[in-house]
């Protein structure tokens, strides 16, 4: 296949381009045009992984082209082990979402077409090996999220979408602000992230200590890392039931994404010395507070909204670690946080379909109704927990396995925090599906096909890796040892350069 | 090379035709009664005025009418700029509901030459020639301003605007006439040597003569504390004429300041870096003054319900964006205000043109008006309109992100960190009030029974080609970068 990547990137905005060429009276075929590009995304996808190379630290399917001379400025791709497992994860979140908006009634071109938009913006930015192309695909998916919060989202939609879209470009501007720092005072003037890396050595201590600092806050905000995690609850309140689905399982991986492809790779001696604080302590935050938070939520979407934060801390914590274990099972926890929070927020979407309610105590006994539903969602509950034998039990004993050697208090927060996860969502779980059926709902109808033919993907994904995690490992292992060992033996340049 | 008055006239075509264009136009008003032949008159101009700069004899640059003006690389930049600010002010006043109802003849006329004083402003190397210039664009867009007959906002913008320009070109003369005791000579090049010929000149007095000329040069590009006209007189002027001088004016305004600040005195260094007089300290007075001009923009704009008016504000903060570029004391900063410039016009053009357009159809200004704009059919005037106004708060994939990108890679460079940051803390507040018209158009409803709005194919046109630009451009800006870095040549002379 040729161009696999410009493919997989720009095929969602070919389907936009039709969707919004296409007349208003062809309005029910919007949807299957989304359909049909997130296929053909997951195809090329399926086709990456397959045809991909484990054994090589080096980019591959690799291309290249001038972009804006006077800035060495390139229209560069590939994907190494960082990238390929976020690139098929998106791929599959971005197809599961499309049908997960099919509850969608007005404004359906709009709706679409933003969509579509938003999913090369995604794809775009893990596949994106050229910083100012990264750059320009990490703002572009700013705003078709302001707008599909803030057009179909719930009551208070306003307010969440414009605080989202000021936080994160309050981060944005920061990483501008580091990357042409990088570009300036580097051994040579680019925004080629291989070269940067390449070159990471000849950037001083000092300098690479603001620099880290100011790409730590940028991406920390799209994790969102304590404190800067305020914008992701209101968001996911707000967001129609696909829009939160992206956001968890895809948006949020994008932070850590970014520290690991220029923090990690660029900076490594300043990430030797910050990252233990910076990302250990503020990532065992995540998980504690997070799931703290999680415990005292009314409403179910904000529930797992916290979750999804306590879960992303184990993410910080495993990369803070320096260990092969630690950072093989932070990006595994990535991808695996990602299909299961995917889950959990299209059940929580279910149920809101239906009542258009999300109050934890307003159910009760749902199970006697709706059998197959509380099945979904006890099996989500347990993956999302931890549960040996499905996917993120793996993810976070490596984490921990390796936040071990970074500090034992980290790692026992860490493990204890399962506890207190355990418990959020058991009782969650007891409150809205046990106990005596609430009258009102006794008539509800079960899962209908098109749920459960979003779910069930998921649910195997879950159980495959939880017993085959190597499917995923594997793709990674060779990138992030060879990056694991870059910042462990980084040396700091004497003097920085000036272009 | 010095050019007498007659060898002079090869390069001065553009001038010439809008000159004859002014003339023609007050005759055919006389004779003829369909009015709309003077639009076409006037558009036609501005076109050849654009074909003639293009088809000019190519030349180093050379001294023109007895070193009056000048022509170079620099001054065709902002020829450039300005007629395309002139095109494409005449193509919205013949779409304007409120330019119909006024003396067409007058408006078309005056327009005109406020576009030759901007010219000249562009190509001034001469004190008396560069006051000369400024004043033919100031009164006549105090009489454009207030050209809305029966209108007591456009009367009373007018009004202020001719109070304010009167003080501010007061004290600009007054400045010059210091400089022309301390340097014997109008002339830029004869200025120049003898600011740093040694032994020098008391630093504190050229610093006070450039203080006084800053008065009237920072009301041009209305930069703080210059700025308090604009609000008002960008509110009562005709949409048109706001646009222009928005565009247009506050260009002319940075090609004088450039050319008086950069080749009239300081000196280029051979790594294309500037040395400004030592112990004068303009920079750093201009980079005060960059940074109060863009916050205090960006935080009075938070606060308009007048689209107008925030625009105006808007660009008060814009002018402060690319200032950034002039003081950095470099080529790349220069090229980068170029850059900027180019951006701001595609974006502020397209901005107030959909401004009009709501303005044509529902007789109003305020956010009300844009309320649920996407949603009553025909959604393009909205989607334009949100393209626009993202461009100026600099997401990517528009021109103004290039633009922005450009200010601060070149302040990165040149070390101005807290410049820098400053810009970058100011977009994002920006883009607060840019969103909140974007807000009311997507994100609520409309009145009940709206009806989509009344847009002419003309106005429609003019609104596609400047958002496809925005989009165009700021996917691949290879062309305006090429245009900006052959425009930084200065022309002083042979010697």
């Amino acid at each position: 296949m040729a161009h696999p990547l410009t493919l997989i990137t720009f095929i969602p905005l070919v389907g936009m381009i039709l969707i919004l060429a296409a007349p208003a009276s062809l309005v029910r075929w919007y949807k299957w045009i989304a359909v049909a590009s997130a296929a053909a995304q997951l195809v090329i996808a399926a086709w990456l992984y397959a045809n991909f190379n484990t054994g090589t630290v080096a980019m591959q399917f690799t291309e290249r082209y001038s972009w804006i001379g006077a800035y060495h400025i390139y229209y560069f791709m590939g994907v190494d082990g960082i990238s390929i497992s976020m690139v098929l994860l998106t791929a599959l979140i971005c197809f599961i979402a499309v049908f997960s908006s099919f509850s969608i009634d007005r404004a359906e071109k709009g709706y679409y077409a933003l969509l579509m938009l938003l999913d090369t913006g995604m794809m775009g930015v893990f596949v994106a090996l050229d910083f100012f192309l990264f750059y320009i695909f990490w703002e572009v998916m700013l705003l078709p999220m302001y707008f599909l919060i803030g057009i179909w989202g719930g009551p208070r939609r306003e307010y969440a979408a414009i605080k989202f879209f000021l936080y994160t470009l309050l981060g944005s501007v920061l990483i501008l602000l580091a990357m042409l720092g990088l570009y300036y005072y580097g051994a040579v003037p680019t925004f080629d992230m291989t070269e940067l890396a390449a070159h990471s050595s000849s950037y001083t201590i000092g300098f690479q200590r603001i620099v880290w600092i100011a790409l730590f806050i940028g991406f920390a905000i799209k994790i969102p890392a304590f404190p800067f995690h305020t914008w992701l609850p209101d968001a996911h309140v707000e967001a129609p039931t696909a829009i939160s689905v992206i956001l968890a399982g895809v948006l949020l991986k994008m932070g850590t994404y970014g520290i690991l492809r220029v923090n990690f790779a660029i900076l490594p001696a300043a990430t030797h010395e910050l990252a233990w604080l910076l990302l250990g302590l503020i990532g065992t935050v995540n998980i504690v507070y997070g799931a703290m938070c999680a415990m005292a939520q009314k409403d179910f979407k904000k529930l797992v909204a916290y979750s999804s934060i306590s879960h992303m801390g184990y993410v910080m914590l495993g990369l803070a670690s320096f260990t092969a274990a630690g950072i093989n099972g932070a990006v595994l926890q990535m991808f695996n946080h990602g299909t299961i929070t995917a889950m959990l927020f299209l059940l929580v979407g279910v149920i809101y379909d239906r009542t258009h309610h999300r109050e934890i105590d307003g159910f009760g006994g749902l199970a006697q109704s709706m059998p197959i539903y509380a099945g979904i969602t006890g099996f989500a509950f347990f993956a999302a927990l931890g549960l040996p034998g499905l996917s993120a039990f793996i993810s976070e004993v490596l984490v921990l396995i390796g936040a071990w050697q970074l500090h034992p208090i980290m790692a026992t927060f860490g493990a204890a925090t399962a506890i207190l996860t355990a418990g959020y969502l058991l009782w969650c779980f007891q409150r809205i599906y046990l106990g005596p059926l609430n009258d009102k709902y006794a008539a509800l109808p079960d899962l209908n096909a098109r749920e459960i033919f979003m779910l069930v993907p998921l649910a195997a994904i879950v159980i495959v890796l939880g017993i085959y995690p190597h499917a995923i490992l594997m793709l990674l292992n060779t990138s992030l040892v060879r990056l694991n060992h870059g910042v462990l033996t980084a040396t700091a340049g004497p003097a920085l350069a000036v272009h | 090379m010095d050019f007498g008055n007659l060898a002079s006239l090869h390069f001065f075509f553009p001038e010439l035709l809008l000159t004859a264009a002014t003339l023609v136009i007050v005759l055919v008003d006389l004779v003829v009664t369909d009015r709309a032949y003077l639009g076409a008159i006037a558009m036609i101009s501005s076109a050849g005025a654009l074909l003639l700069i293009g088809i000019e004899p190519s030349s180093e640059g050379a001294w023109l009418f007895h070193r009056m003006i000048v022509y170079d690389s620099f001054a065709l930049f902002f020829r450039v700029l300005i007629a395309l600010a002139a095109a494409v002010a005449v193509w919205m006043s013949i779409g304007s509901a409120e330019v119909r109802r006024c003396a067409q003849g007058e408006y078309y006329a005056v327009l005109l030459a406020s576009t030759l004083g901007m010219f000249l402003m562009a190509e001034s190397v001469n004190l008396l020639m560069a006051y000369l210039s400024l004043e033919i664009v100031s009164l006549t867009s105090y009489v454009l301003t207030g050209i809305l007959e029966h209108n007591r906002r456009s009367q009373e913008a007018a009004l202020k605007y001719l109070i304010y320009g009167g003080v501010a070109s007061g004290t600009m003369i007054y400045g010059m006439s210091w400089l022309y005791g301390i340097a014997g000579s109008l002339d830029f090049v004869a200025i120049n040597q003898a600011l740093f010929a040694v032994p020098g000149v008391p630093p504190l007095t050229v610093f006070i003569a450039l203080v006084l000329i800053l008065a009237g040069l920072g009301y041009k590009v209305a930069s703080v504390p210059f700025h308090m006209w604009a609000p008002d007189v960008y509110e009562g002027a005709p949409i048109p004429i706001t646009t222009f001088l928005a565009i247009g004016s506050k260009a002319a305004g940075f090609a004088l300041l450039t050319r008086f600040f950069y080749p009239g005195i300081s000196r280029l260094d051979l790594g294309g870096g500037w040395t400004a007089l030592s112990g004068v300290e303009w920079p750093q007075l201009l980079l005060v003054v960059c940074i109060i001009t863009m916050t205090l923009g960006n935080l009075a704009a938070l606060q308009q319900d007048n689209l107008k008016r925030l625009l105006a504000y808007s660009s008060i903060a814009q002018a402060g964006y690319a200032l950034m570029g002039f003081v950095l004391l470099s080529n790349d900063g220069l090229r980068a205000m170029l850059v900027y410039l180019v951006a701001y016009y595609v974006m502020d053009a397209g901005a107030f043109l959909v401004v009009m357009i709501v303005a044509n159809a529902t007789g109003r200004e305020d956010m009300g008006a844009y309320r649920g704009l996407a949603w009553r059919g025909g959604a393009m005037p909205a989607i334009a309109l949100a393209i626009f106004l993202l461009s100026l708060t600099g997401i990517p994939a528009t021109i103004g992100f290039i633009g922005k990108f450009y200010v601060f890679a070149a302040a990165i460079r040149e070390r101005f960190y807290v410049l820098a940051l400053f810009g970058l803390l100011n977009s994002v507040v920006s883009l607060y009030y840019y969103m909140s018209p974007v807000r009311a158009m997507f994100l609520e409803q409309p009145d009940e029974g709206a009806q989509p709005l009344a847009i002419g194919a003309w106005n429609y046109s003019l609104m596609g080609l400047l958002a496809f630009a925005t989009i165009a451009l700021g996917l691949y800006p290879p062309p305006v970068i090429a245009f900006a870095a052959r425009s930084l040549h200065f022309f002083v002379g042979t010697s």
